[in-house]
């Protein structure tokens, strides 16, 4: 099966062609979807800036971590949900604008980035967990991560104008 | 016509307005910081309101929040201010006479009011919200209107964009 035979395929879906035919469920899953990512970039960034040593100094980075991250997760998954629904509603439009082919891969980056910190950068964490100043590799993990979601949010804006 | 959709046209012509329009990456730029404003919003509301209804943030007072999350709040609101100004400026036929747009920021006035109702007894008691089984309830009606008014107006904001012209 093609790229193109597997997008018109999923463009045929019942569920999928309502969406595009509907004037109304469109912008439901877009509102969702804004909520959804503005709550998945908002925790993150909360952790990123504790990371780089903007934030939250006084607090544990794990405690931190669990207070905050069960949130970004959750929307993401709401937010993957509802990107998929849309996405797939014009599959092949969206496969060629560059802003959402930029931002696919942004979410790979930032995929990559989270394994990184979780399964190497923080095994030493008891190490840092309370220090203000963190470790170079911390750093940039937050620093990594803040940046590529602000470049999601761009991206997906960017989608809306091309 | 009404004085809203003369000041309307008026702006849409000013220099100013003309540049934006005719300069293509700014309008998706300020969207941009505008969205990202939104989501420091809306991720400290859900922290602070979440507390109190004793879903997150566990182990913190209301007073302690406040203090780390309302800043950001207060700061990201200014921003919101000065992006969503430039993007009436851009475009305000698309929100000025919206009536979707005027929905919006009659609920961010009220979003706002309850924020500054919540915040201001914490400034002299940081438990304030904590001291009676009232309080706690008021609290909790607080956070339940909070977060129903902050997703109401997100809402919002996506759906200008498609009650243009009605």
């Amino acid at each position: 099966m093609t790229l193109q035979s597997l997008l018109t395929w999923l463009e045929q879906i019942s569920l999928v062609t309502a969406i595009r035919e509907s004037t109304s469920l469109f912008p439901w899953l877009e509102s969702i979807h804004v909520l959804a990512i503005t709550t998945v970039v908002g925790t993150i960034a909360m952790v990123d800036l504790r990371l780089l040593g903007l934030a939250s100094r006084e607090r544990p980075v794990s405690e931190l971590m669990a207070q905050v991250l069960p949130f970004t997760r959750g929307a993401f998954v709401v937010a993957a949900i509802t990107g998929s629904l849309l996405f797939a509603s014009h599959a092949s439009d969206y496969l060629h604008k560059a802003p959402f082919v930029a931002k696919l891969f942004l979410l790979g980056t930032a995929l990559i980035n989270i394994v990184v910190f979780h399964f190497l950068t923080a095994r030493d964490i008891r190490t840092w967990d309370t220090a203000s100043r963190l470790p170079i590799a911390v750093k940039c993990a937050g620093g990594l991560s803040l940046a590529v979601w602000v470049a999601v949010v761009a991206c997906g804006r960017w989608t809306g104008f091309v | 016509m009404t004085t809203l959709q003369v000041f309307s046209d008026w702006l849409a012509r000013t220099p100013v307005s003309v540049l934006i329009q005719t300069t293509d990456w700014v309008i998706p730029a300020v969207q941009t910081v505008h969205i990202l404003c939104i989501a420091v919003v809306i991720s400290a509301a859900l922290m602070i309101h979440l507390r109190s209804l004793g879903l997150a943030m566990k182990g913190h007072t209301g007073g302690a929040l406040a203090a780390r999350f309302l800043p950001w709040v207060w700061w990201a609101l200014g921003f919101l201010l000065l992006s969503g100004a430039m993007l009436i400026t851009a475009e305000p036929g698309r929100s000025l006479t919206n009536p979707v747009f005027q929905l919006k920021m009659l609920l961010l006035i009220l979003a706002i009011s309850l924020t500054l109702l919540y915040q201001q007894p914490l400034r002299k008691d940081p438990v304030y919200w904590e001291k009676t089984p009232a309080r706690r309830a008021n609290a909790g009606i607080i956070a339940i209107l909070s977060l129903i008014l902050w997703t109401s107006i997100v809402f919002a904001g996506r759906w200008i964009a498609y009650a243009i012209g009605t």
